[in-house]
């Protein structure tokens, strides 16, 4: 086995990790942390197979590194919109959960659920 | 081989016609937030026409063409570069798009102008802000020919979204926003992962070039089933539904309507990609009947659940998970190379489309609704048919297409997909629309039969009537739903235009172009 | 093929360790600070991979700005766990759910085991083109040159977050500033590090950036230092946040995009066609978006840290 094969396991078992506690856990916080633990244990996937394809002179294939680049920002432009939406909520409700729906403020403002 | 990389990885004449479409609204939403205030308005109203004339004008380009559109940006021809790429389906859906932003835009005008007295305001500049970043999300899904660059777009997507929903900053919406971002981002990190598996498979994200290297092998398997079910969770198929009714019930009306109308079918479009494009070389019959079975499923359970809401908004959104459904039917019929499957890929495409037009027309009639009678319970409906005739038409026309009956849009879709189940023999496809058609019927009339009732004595009177200018919006598109049951043979044509031709091996493609 | 090493396997270990430890601590503010430890593990990782442009992305982005967010989060979520608690899900459930990680991971390290040999790789076209870019990194060349359409609709997606991190403000605050809260009892020690450090992180952020066309490296680590040099002294006191209405503010937070665009669109008239760079002239104009690019994604961390607006607007 490579330490790129291990890193590649050891991704993979972060995603059921993350998976794990973005089912179960009924915080909103720590869905977003689980959710960037899954998110980090796709890239790290992506690492495995950029290291397996190192090539012409290159220790690894730079596309999927490329592609990792992006994803961490976008997984951190979803945290950070994520965290802002539970704030307010949390200020809203002063929940900070997506369990039973509380009551609507207004009846009539047909938004209820 | 070489001929079919040339044929789709080099530039077409007027393929710059693609660039335009993404960018434009790119340029408007950067425009509208540096600008601010009343300008975001203007701005976005002002690039409708131009984006509506740049659509037409690649449906017109591909239809002339009688082929695909290609556009590879930066000279880098895939599989290190990226392609942009419009077929029959993109062209229609880029069409559909720009006129159902444009109505939802003009109707929002009520809701979203600047006050008087500020020189910005905070739902003014969000919203149209958003609304840029959406059509700009839309436009570069339908476009798109790499599978990471949509998965981009589809992030792009869901953050130009979500805030849509909760503008209002109520408790019920902010936390309906949460979930369906909580949704989105597990849908997307899934999509994320099978592109993992399909790039260390494969080192290619291109659609047409991964179409010519998959092989039936565990890895390909393992990224589809991973990409289909994130794909669903952002489509909201049936089970992954949950985040959708809050969701789309509690956005301002012109925010609904792009997001039922709109939203869920970009990820859609995407599993179409994925399943007709990339796996066109290989047999895939049982998982095509799984994704119907999961359609049908929708079609049964939603038109049930949208049957016992008390409120209008949910009653419709509800609606949506149903006829999510008959799109995912689309799969096993139009599968494959049989006399069947030629009408089967134009019903699925012209119910993504006459859907569409009718839900954005139901959701704009339901937030005027909302708005005149201070509620949108429907056993308050009483009398709203008097009140306000041309917004219950829009939503009975509306209704009508989603029944599937003549000479409705949603006629001719449901009527080709179920001629395609009877023809093929997938009987039980053929029920469960049927079962759909008159669970539909029943929950429209739920609404149309109180709302054409005489009013009570004892109801609260109405706020005023809204004005004609935004009814009109709602008909306009409720007619356009109308309007494609009357679509000449060149609409046909054009969706048929790049859909590839099935478990063929990739040779006879090849020879075929 | 390098044989796997006793560091490697000390770190895989500790890295899915402390992962289980964030996923499986009762109160959120210790998981958080678990997280910020293993993003900086998973980076050592990452340089194990011989992916150092990622590691230095995770270091300062996956681990760096996404704890700052969190743990500003966690602390003022304090104490909300117990009534959470209340909603666990039953324990079939999460037996259930268990069940479907542990065979999702199991099919992954199936895919991974099995992955073809020798990988396909973008490789040798990347280098091959490398001299048309004028760049040394190949990393910069896929996300400037040939993947240049992603990094655009990526600065899109960062302004769009900011975009919707801001709607999230209450109406009368709307063209006001952002609160950075500033730790209770340390002013002397923040305001020493304050003064300090920014002068060298600048210097620091613009190399890495400079650097980044040739060397691991780019606008987003090296926009990220700049940002947290910017958050430090907002949060010091040193500098006022800026006011959300503020047209210089919204001028450098579209910037970025506005230079790819600007460059893009030029590439129909000058190069081959939109996003392409005329010949001999690539490098230069990659360090123009690189630039526009660093000062952007500064402005949108710096915001996106400090959340929504929740001072109202002076006059």
């Amino acid at each position: 086995m490579s330490a790129a094969t291990l890193a590649g396991l050891c991704g993979a078992a972060l995603v059921g990790l993350g998976l794990y506690g973005l089912v179960t856990n009924p915080e909103s916080l720590r869905k977003i942390l689980s959710f960037n633990i899954l998110g980090s244990g796709v890239f790290l996937l992506f690492g495995i197979i950029a290291r397996r394809g190192a090539a012409a002179g290159l220790a690894a294939d730079p596309a999927p590194q490329a592609l990792v680049i992006t994803g961490i920002v976008v997984a951190f432009s979803a945290s950070a919109l994520a965290v802002a939406l539970l704030l307010r909520l949390f200020k809203e409700t002063g929940k900070v959960t997506l369990g039973a729906d509380p009551p609507t403020k207004s009846p009539a403002d047909g938004t209820g659920v | 081989m070489p001929s079919i990389a040339l044929s789709d990885s080099t530039t077409t004449a007027s393929g710059y016609l693609l660039v335009l479409a993404v960018i434009l609204p790119v340029i408007g939403l950067l425009l509208a937030f540096l600008l601010g205030g009343r300008r975001a308005e203007q701005i976005a109203l002002g690039l409708m026409p131009i984006g509506l004339c740049l659509a037409a004008a690649i449906a017109f380009g591909v239809w002339r063409a009688d082929g695909v559109l290609v556009y590879v940006l930066g000279g880098w021809s895939p599989p290190l570069g990226v392609a942009l790429r419009a077929d029959g389906f993109s062209a229609v859906m880029l069409v559909t798009t720009a006129l159902i932003v444009t109505a939802a835009a003009f109707f929002a005008r009520a809701n979203f102008s600047t006050p008087l007295d500020l020189t910005e305001a905070r739902a003014p500049l969000s919203f149209w802000t958003l609304l840029l970043a959406l059509w700009a999300a839309l436009n570069c899904v339908f476009l798109g020919g790499d599978l990471f660059n949509l998965y981009v777009a589809l992030e792009l997507l869901t953050f130009a979204a979500v805030p849509i929903v909760c503008l209002d900053g109520q408790a019920a919406t902010l936390k309906a926003a949460l979930r369906y971002l909580l949704f989105a981002l597990f849908g997307s990190v899934l999509y994320l992962l099978g592109i993992a598996l399909l790039y260390g498979a494969y080192g290619a994200l291109d659609i047409v070039v991964l179409s010519q290297r998959v092989r039936p092998e565990a890895a390909l398997w393992v990224a589809m089933a991973l990409m289909t079910a994130g794909l669903a969770a952002k489509t909201a198929l049936v089970p992954l539904y949950l985040w959708l009714p809050p969701a789309h019930a509690g956005a301002p009306p012109a925010g609904s309507a792009m997001l039922s109308a709109l939203v869920v079918k970009a990820s859609f479009f995407i599993a179409v990609r994925l399943w007709f494009h990339v796996m066109s070389p290989l047999p895939r019959e049982a998982a095509m009947q799984i994704l119907a079975a999961l359609g049908a499923g929708a079609i049964i359970f939603g038109s049930v659940l949208a049957l016992r809401q008390e409120r209008l908004k949910l009653l419709i959104a509800y609606s949506t998970v149903a006829q999510i459904g008959y799109l995912f039917l689309m799969f096993p019929l139009a599968a494959g190379e049989h006399p069947w499957t030629d009408a089967a890929w134009t019903g699925g495409v012209l119910q993504a489309v006459s859907h569409a037009f009718a839900k954005a027309a139901m959701f704009l009639a339901a937030g005027l609704i909302a708005e005149t009678l201070g509620h949108d319970r429907i056993a308050g409906l009483r009398g709203a048919g008097r009140l306000m005739p041309m917004t219950i038409f829009a939503f009975g026309l509306g209704g009508l297409s989603l029944m599937g009956l003549p000479p409705s849009g949603g006629f001719v879709a449901k009527w080709l997909l179920l001629t395609a189940a009877v023809e093929s023999g997938q009987w039980l496809w053929a029920l469960a629309m049927l079962a759909g058609g008159l669970l539909a019927g029943a929950y429209v009339f739920r609404v149309l039969a109180p709302a054409l009732a005489s009013a009570n004595a004892n109801e609260p009177s109405p706020r005023p009537s809204p004005g004609r200018g935004r009814e009109a919006a709602a008909l306009a598109l409720a007619l356009f739903a109308m309007l494609i049951g009357f679509a000449p043979p060149a609409l046909f044509e054009l969706i048929q235009i790049g859909r590839p031709q099935i478990a063929r091996p990739v040779t006879t493609i090849v020879t075929s172009r | 093929m390098i044989v796997v090493t006793a560091v490697d396997i000390e770190l895989a270990v500790l890295v899915l360790a402390v992962a289980a430890w964030t996923i499986a601590a009762r109160q959120a503010f210790p998981a958080v600070v678990g997280y910020v430890a293993y993003g900086l593990l998973l980076s050592l990782v990452w340089v194990r991979l011989y992916a150092v442009d990622v590691a230095l992305t995770e270091a300062a982005i996956g681990s760096g700005v996404t704890g700052v967010v969190l743990i500003g989060a966690a602390t003022r979520l304090r104490g909300t766990e117990a009534e959470a608690a209340a909603e666990q899900p039953r324990a079939f459930l999460r037996l259930a759910a268990a069940a479907l990680c542990v065979g999702m991971t199991v099919a992954l390290a199936a895919a991974v085991l099995l992955m073809p040999d020798p990988a396909p790789t973008l490789a040798p076209e990347a280098v091959a083109h490398l001299p048309s870019t004028g760049l040394g990194n190949a990393v910069t060349a896929v996300l400037l040159a040939y993947r240049v359409v992603d990094t655009m609709f990526e600065s899109v997606v960062l302004l769009l977050a900011l975009v919707g991190v801001w709607s999230l403000a209450p109406d009368r605050d709307w063209g006001g500033a952002p609160k950075f809260p500033r730790p209770a009892g340390q002013d002397g020690v923040l305001t020493f590090f304050a003064q300090l450090l920014p002068p060298v992180g600048i210097v620091v952020g613009i190399h890495i950036v400079w650097i980044g066309a040739d060397e691991p490296g780019g606008k987003f680590q090296g926009g990220t230092i700049l940002a947290a040099m910017w958050i430090i002294a907002m949060t010091a006191g040193l500098v006022d946040a800026p006011q959300i209405s503020r047209c210089w503010l919204r001028l450098v937070l579209v910037a970025g995009t506005a230079a790819f665009l600007v460059i893009g669109v030029a590439g129909f008239a000058w190069a081959a066609g939109f996003l392409a760079y005329p010949e001999g002239y690539a490098k230069p104009l990659i360090l123009v978006i690189e630039a526009f690019m660093t000062l952007s994604v500064a402005a949108t961390l710096g915001m996106l840290v400090g959340g929504p607006p929740q001072q109202e607007l002076r006059r």
